[in-house]
């Protein structure tokens, strides 16, 4: 990485310094004050038992064993949603289309109102349109797609940056040498553009992982392992939201079952950045 | 546009299926704000023939047991809540990407990127739980109630920061490597290259972010449902609590029948409207070129 | 070269919807609620109503499964008008209303189960011991703003409200003979435990839950209190003997008649069997 050049003595560039020196810091501040708060008081309560068992005594007691297991589930259903659809339209939006084209137009400002859309709205669509028009009820597949609809918007934006970011001159030495578009797509812009997909991913994982309004209409309350796709599954975020708002005592569990929840994301942001890392050894050289 | 014309070498043609292939994804993609909407509307059809457009600006307050339904007050909360948020989250956002890129050794960088992002993965109820726990008590010894539009502008600053910062962190990433090396040979500062070359070179990604994170701060329900006091009423102080248009959606729907549901629905309406305004008014102040 | 990466992005997204097909096919379709010969229960119920009921019959429902492993018992949220609205619609086996029965009700057969109080709370540091029913009034209807007129400390009051369709908040204007839009209150909260939070975060606040939520948090360490109503102390014990002016039955409800799975999983809720699992929640069992 090119590094500027850092001339300390000079007034402006102290004022800067400071700035951004102190931004980073009250950031952090903040965000150790709130992480730490998690972990003080959950940390007691983490064990196996806790992520394995079924809760017992309306959550107080027991673990999240199911719970843990229907939070994957919905987010396999979701990834595995609009992982696709959000790739193929942002390669449709940044190669296929040209920028003032009106399918290209119309499709960037529904995906801009998309993303605007407040999660209780999605719930609401979620719960009408998923559970009752299409009769899947209270249902991990309802929340799945609901929260694909939520996450879509996220990961076609920045799959799209991530493409737009790649350097004109491969796709004219693509070109010249003769690839078709699907190869050129495939073997040299997707590899390129995959810091950009994964960042869209991060940010979709976050969204969906901390949706709890959508959740709450489509996939419902019940804390029982799910036999399949179409039983009703209570996700991390719901289990949460229940024990600290609606069971008295519930607040040690909830603080540890927030942590669990901090852990899976760490857990999916890490195996992101290793993924980009070493799946991807056909790495393009930087002009 | 780069076109590689035919493709000569493959019996297939692929370039042909890819494209009617994404075209299908991409309608999908696109139609599903429009069955939103459509939805939106047949649900609040009710209401709005029932009631009138103007009752929802002019009745007396809200309270739908007595058949009241002005949402002005909730829409003020709305708008104040997310233009408090988003004047604190962008800036440090910003900034926190900044400092990430050019100004940290490259190991505090990594660490710093790691919490942003697990910043971002963290539920709006544990936002909103610790809010209520920790924040409004502080806010409440300053000034009661506690519950107030400052506390949500708080909460919701802290949550929508994540979104910006990376995505600013991302836009920075992608400013080439020929405008650093320019500015370094020109002998510019640090300060100076990061004002004068690097934001413009990443304003359409910083852009993204800012939108991204006010249509965040628009519709985020659960924390200031936890910290805002739900008070129906337009605030005339930061320590005011106020009701959003969110909340009020989550703490009435599951009870509405009737023409309150409808009238919950008319305010998703306004919501979704409120977010085409943001998304026409960003249009018209970059006039279309934020992708180009 | 062409011709296999044609051919492998062809097969990447044909594999794709193979495998989300492939998926949703495996699902085995719900049976409804029946009760085969030979006594042995199976079948699924679906039941909506009050968060307050919720955990409880959340709680009863796992006994119950276990005690027939064939059955599934799903508990859904959602409020006691929802699980009234559910129940009449056919959308729920059973709801939950956490409340006495309205007139407009009628047409649905209910069943209560357990009995619950509905009582003031204050912050455990608040001078102030009791109030009248009188004062109550005032301070909620704004008319009284500050404590020391009640005789607490100079400080202004936070009056905490529940939203509109609560049932406590429907059982609290019942009592004070109030109406909902008279009160003049600086917070509103959703659920319980967001009251409670509320109030021990404030020393000046006032708020009222359900007696068992509030004797659970302070009988654990949270910093509130709960207030007499009409002399009479608030708990569980004083709702179980009937002298709490302010209680409120639980019920669960069907739309016609039940049968079947439905009537089996209502007579096991309303037996002596998980009088235990009530007083757990800190509810009462009704007295037989």
């Amino acid at each position: 990485m090119v590094k500027t050049l850092e001339r300390n003595l000079d007034g402006w560039e102290l004022l800067t310094s400071t700035l951004v020196w102190s931004a980073a810091v009250l950031v952090t501040a903040i965000f150790c004050w709130l992480l730490g708060d998690i972990l003080w008081h959950g940390i007691n309560h983490l064990s196996w038992t806790f992520l394995t068992a079924p809760p017992q005594n309306a959550g107080r007691e027991g673990g999240i064993g199911p719970i843990i297991v229907s939070t994957v589930l919905i987010l396999g259903v979701c990834l595995g949603v609009s992982l696709p659809i959000g790739v193929g339209t942002a390669i449709l939006l940044a190669e296929f289309t040209m920028d003032d084209s009106l399918f290209g137009r119309l499709t960037r400002r529904s995906l801009d109102v998309l993303s605007g859309v407040p999660s209780i709205v999605f719930g609401l669509f979620g719960n009408a349109f998923f559970s009752k028009t299409l009769g899947l009820g209270f249902s991990i597949l309802s929340g799945g797609l609901t929260l694909s609809c939520m996450v879509l918007p996220i990961l076609i934006r920045s799959t799209e940056e991530g493409f737009r970011s790649v350097p004109t001159g491969y796709r004219l030495s693509a070109t010249a040498l003769g690839l078709s578009r699907t190869s050129t797509l495939v073997h040299l812009l997707l590899p390129a553009a995959v810091p950009g997909l994964l960042v869209g991913l991060v940010l979709g994982v976050g969204r969906a992982i901390a949706e709890t309004a959508a959740l709450m209409f489509t996939s419902g309350y019940v804390d029982r392992v799910p036999e399949s796709l179409l039983d009703s599954g209570r996700a991390l975020s719901i289990h949460i939201f229940d024990l600290s708002m609606n069971v008295p005592g519930g607040d040690a569990h909830a603080y540890a079952s927030a942590l669990v929840l901090v852990a899976l994301l760490l857990a999916i942001n890490g195996t992101a950045s290793w993924l980009s890392e070493h799946w991807l050894h056909r790495k393009i050289v930087p002009i | 546009m780069i076109s590689s014309g035919s493709n000569t070498l493959s019996r297939w043609p692929t370039d042909r299926l890819l494209l009617w292939l994404l075209r299908g994804i991409a309608t999908i993609a696109g139609a599903i704000v429009l069955l939103i909407m459509v939805f939106l509307v047949m649900e609040a059809g009710p209401a709005l023939r029932h009631v009138g457009v103007a009752r929802f600006f002019t009745d007396p307050s809200w309270h739908p047991a007595e058949g009241f339904y002005n949402l002005t007050p909730m829409l003020w909360g709305t708008l104040f809540a997310m233009v408090g948020s988003v004047l604190i989250a962008t800036p440090l956002g910003i900034l926190s990407a900044v400092f990430c890129r050019y100004y940290a050794p490259p190991a505090v960088a990594r660490i710093y990127r790691k919490l942003i992002e697990l910043l971002a993965g963290i539920p709006s109820v544990v936002y909103g739980f610790w809010g209520l726990v920790v924040l409004v008590p502080l806010i409440g010894a300053i000034h009661p109630p506690g519950p107030s539009l400052l506390t949500g502008i708080v909460i919701v600053a802290i949550m929508i920061l994540p979104t910006i910062a990376l995505m600013a962190d991302a836009s920075l990433t992608n400013v080439p490597q020929q405008y650093m090396r320019g500015a370094v040979a020109l002998g510019l500062s640090r300060g100076a290259t990061i004002r004068r070359v690097v934001f413009p070179a990443a304003k359409s990604g910083l852009f993204t972010g800012v939108i991204l994170e006010t249509g965040r701060a628009i519709g985020e329900t659960m924390a200031i449902l936890m910290v805002c006091g739900n008070v129906v009423q337009t605030p005339h102080s930061l320590f005011d609590p106020i009701r959003t248009l969110t909340a009020n959606i989550a703490l009435e729907m599951a009870y509405a029948l009737g023409d309150h549901r409808a009238a919950l629905f008319v305010s998703g309406l306004v919501l979704m409207a409120m977010i085409a305004a943001l998304v026409a008014a960003a249009d018209w102040i970059s006039h279309g070129r934020i992708y180009g | 070269m062409n011709q296999c990466c044609g051919f492998f992005v062809l097969k990447k997204y044909a594999a794709l919807v193979a495998l989300s097909m492939a998926i949703l096919l495996c699902v085995p379709v719900s049976a409804g609620a029946q009760k085969t010969a030979g006594d042995q229960l199976t079948g699924k119920l679906v039941i909506t109503g009050a968060s307050t009921l919720a955990p409880l019959i959340a709680e009863i429902g796992k006994r119950f499964e276990s005690l027939h492993p064939a059955v599934r018992i799903d508990v859904q949220s959602g409020g006691s008008s929802r699980g009234v609205a559910d129940a009449r619609q056919g959308l729920a086996d059973i709801g939950m209303v956490s409340r006495a029965m309205k007139e407009d009700e009628r047409d649905l057969s209910a069943f209560p189960v357990a009995r619950d109080g509905v009582c003031p709370i204050l912050h455990h540091e608040n001078p102030v011991q009791a109030l009248a029913d009188e004062q109550v009034v005032a301070i909620y209807t704004g008319k009284i703003t500050n404590w020391k007129t009640v005789g607490g400390a100079d400080a202004p009051i936070t009056v905490v409200n529940k939203a509109e369709g609560r049932s406590t908040l429907e059982v609290f204007l019942h009592y004070f003979k109030l109406k909902n839009v008279d009160v003049r209150a600086q917070v509103v909260i959703g659920e319980n435990e967001q009251g409670v939070k509320t109030v021990a975060g404030n020393r000046n606040a006032i708020g009222y839950v359900s007696i068992g939520t509030a004797e659970y948090d302070a009988a654990h360490g949270v910093p509130i209190k709960l207030l007499p109503i009409g002399g009479v102390a608030a708990s569980t014990e004083s709702v179980a003997k009937g002298i709490f002016p302010l209680s409120r039955p639980l019920h669960l409800v069907t739309r016609a008649s039940p049968s079947g799975l439905a009537k089996d999983f209502i007579e096991y809720a309303q037996s002596k069997a998980v009088h235990d699992l009530i007083r757990q929640q800190y509810f009462v069992p009704l007295a037989d």
